[in-house]
């Protein structure tokens, strides 16, 4: 027995929106398996993992904290993916964005003005942008492959982050703790609703619109589309690929950035050596899982969001490690990218090898 | 510096050398056949994990070895699937599987951490690991450290100068004329894939079992990437993958030597030297862009599905 890929005359409309459900039921099946593994009632487990999050306000409220960051940075990579330009460093661009912003408070903390706080934002969206512009301009300048140096780069942000907190930038205050000053309350993002919100969300919204109007309503968006589907026709067509490149990296990195400030702003509240539990890697599932479509990733950085939230619930109830966590946002990935051949593919099952075409040979 | 001295550091790099060119064999075959995994890195950190209990539960470090190959090996088994059979994209697949082997290995580790493991212990040969200075660095090492220099060789051998490496490269070069001469593209492809997890594994388990003989979550440190950046680095030569291998191992345990000098640099600047090394070996062997691009397998991360 074995399987057979027979191409879809045309891609399957259906299956573009079905396939990335039945990969989130996969997973809740594979999440259950996992349970079980290691000894958990599978039930209780995934009741509390993947419903609990969903039943209280203050657990709303919270699923929408850890969306923020996820739907910024998901919304640029599915662009930059789109053009076909794999940044990976999201994580390192999140940091650098991060520390780039935390200048005000730390250099300039007595400056009290409206203008405070979109300063903080505009210098986080730069040192973003800094930072993802180095892979993009030795991509294209010397063809270094910008996977391994977006990446490269996330290690290299985290320890000038970890050296900055313990160094030059701790608080003299701080009884020695590696972190900066605290944020002052003009300082960070403004907070609405239970106190919990906070206007990073609206950011996020915003720029998931706004990118979402890009690629399906201007000329930008549909070079984007030409260049990563059939790059040949977009040189043909006058595209630069060089010049997406820098683009794409730009705003993705921009968006990290962003992202980065906007959470040391409003739920950390300072620096310190770990900012992020990994949100800029997560954010690359949210992209795929929200098929590179700035408003699915809306969806889809919710949906991840939970098992952030599920996480932490099912360690306090059960004892799952929170580490489950990672687990099933790789096993997501992996039902996500292998649902997405059905668009293409119709899956054929053989029962006995042919055996003519075994002679054949 | 006296000749202890400069043993200890030449001993060091060794250890620091051989998980990289381990992993980045494995790497170099599975992107000969054409097929770009970027899942290294996950599947490294689980064999560290695999290693490192299996080690510890039986006592011996030679069944750890083992376990971490096998470790590694089961983890390319979904890629193998997704972008083979499925036609997935590879870029993402391989993604998927770092994220996944971090992930599942955090979990599997959380209950070693802080324990003691199992040292692989050096050969000693009697007479020869006896000899001042030279038979310590070439007659005393640990099994692992020769097999990486055997496999290379082998490697090296296997890909240039029999079939068996014809077809490898034929399948990563054209797969549709190596598919129309009736070989199975996806069957070779599968094999590479697979020797490349199982290397990816042992180079983990040499993390875990002789480099730092204990169990810390993340311990491949970004180690599998560096892999992937030394088979770009080498043109997909074996015999430059040693040397390149070796040099980055000097490079990174030269930043320790120097830290340990006692000279006023932080700490974090010398731990992110290789990153910065690697990026910097990456631009300058990719400026010379007519060499990179005729060296790259030409069939490397596309999907192939045979017409029938």
């Amino acid at each position: 027995m074995r399987i057979e890929l027979e191409k879809r005359p045309e891609r399957s409309a259906t299956m573009a929106w079905a396939s990335p459900l039945i990969a989130v039921l996969a997973t809740v099946v594979t999440g259950g398996l996992i349970f079980a593994a290691i000894g958990k009632p599978p039930l209780t487990a995934l009741w509390i993992f993947f419903l609990e999050p969903f039943s209280s306000l203050w657990s709303l409220e919270e699923l929408v904290v850890k969306a923020t960051p996820l739907i910024l940075i998901g919304v640029g990579l599915s662009v930059a993916y789109r053009a076909n330009v794999w940044n990976i460093g999201a994580e390192g661009q999140f940091t650098f964005g991060a520390l780039m912003g935390a200048i005000v408070p730390i250099f300039f903390n007595s400056w009290q003005s409206p203008l405070t706080l979109v300063a903080m934002l505009a210098l986080g969206v730069l040192g973003g942008m800094i930072w993802a512009a180095i892979p993009a301009l030795l991509k294209i300048k010397a063809g270094a492959n910008e996977i391994l140096v977006s990446l490269m780069l996330v290690y290299v942000a985290q320890l000038l982050l970890d050296w900055l907190v313990r160094g030059p930038w701790r608080d003299p205050k701080g009884y020695n703790f590696p972190k900066s000053v605290g944020f002052e309350d003009w300082q960070t993002m403004p907070v609405f609703g239970g106190g919990r919100l906070n206007l990073g969300i609206v950011l996020a919204l915003v720029a998931a619109a706004a990118l979402a109007i890009l690629m399906r309503r201007t000329m930008k968006g549909f070079e984007v589309r030409v260049l990563g589907e059939a790059p040949r026709a977009g040189r043909f067509a006058g595209f630069s690929s060089d010049r997406m490149t820098l683009f794409v990296f730009l705003l993705s990195g921009g968006l990290a950035g962003l992202a980065g400030i906007v959470e040391v702003a409003s739920t950390v509240g300072q620096l310190q050596p770990n900012i992020s539990p990994g949100y800029g890697f997560t954010a690359i599932i949210v992209a795929f899982l929200g098929r590179l479509d700035p408003i699915g990733v809306v969806v889809a950085a919710l949906m991840l969001a939970v098992s952030y939230l599920g996480g932490e619930a099912a360690q306090v109830a059960l004892g799952i490690s929170d580490k489950a966590a990672r687990v099933f946002q790789g096993v997501l990935l992996f039902w996500v990218l292998a649902c997405d051949t059905l668009i293409y593919y119709r899956l054929r099952i053989v029962r006995t090898a042919p055996v003519a075409e075994e002679g054949a040979r | 510096m006296d000749q202890s001295a400069l043993l200890a550091v030449l001993l060091t790099i060794v250890t620091a050398s051989t998980p990289l060119l381990l992993a980045a064999l494995g790497e170099l075959v599975t992107e000969r056949a054409g097929v770009l995994n970027l899942g290294v890195e996950g599947m490294m950190v689980m064999g560290a994990v695999a290693g490192f209990a299996v080690a510890l539960t039986t006592g011996s470090p030679y069944l750890g070895i083992l376990a971490a190959a096998a470790a590694g090996a089961l983890l390319s088994v979904p890629f193998g699937f997704l972008t083979l059979n499925l036609v997935a994209n590879q870029v993402a697949t391989g993604l998927a599987l770092t994220l996944l082997g971090l992930g599942l290995s955090g979990l599997i580790g959380e209950r070693f951490v802080g324990q003691p493991g199992v040292r692989l212990s050096k050969l000693h040969i009697p007479g020869l690991s006896d000899i001042p200075f030279v038979g310590p660095l070439l007659f005393g090492q640990d099994i692992l450290v020769y097999l990486s220099i055997v496999l290379a060789v082998l490697v090296s051998w296997v890909v240039f100068r029999t079939r068996l490496g014809l077809i490898l490269r034929a399948v990563g070069d054209n797969h549709a004329s190596a598919h129309a001469l009736g070989y199975s593209v996806v069957r070779v492809r599968w094999m590479a894939v697979l020797f490349g997890g199982a290397l990816a594994g042992l180079g983990g388990g040499y993390l875990s079992l002789a480099y730092t003989p204990q169990w810390i979550e993340n311990m491949t440190a970004g180690r599998g990437w560096i892999a992937l950046a030394l088979v770009v680095f080498s043109s997909w030569l074996p015999s430059r993958l040693v040397i390149g291998a070796y040099l980055f191992g000097a490079v990174t345990i030269l930043g320790f030597f120097v830290q340990g000098l006692g000279v006023g640099v932080p700490a974090q600047l010398l731990s992110s030297l290789p990153y910065i090394v690697t990026i910097a070996a990456l631009v300058v062997i990719s400026t010379r862009r007519g060499r990179a691009r005729a060296d790259t397998p030409a069939c490397l991360g596309q999907p192939f599905v045979p017409d029938r």
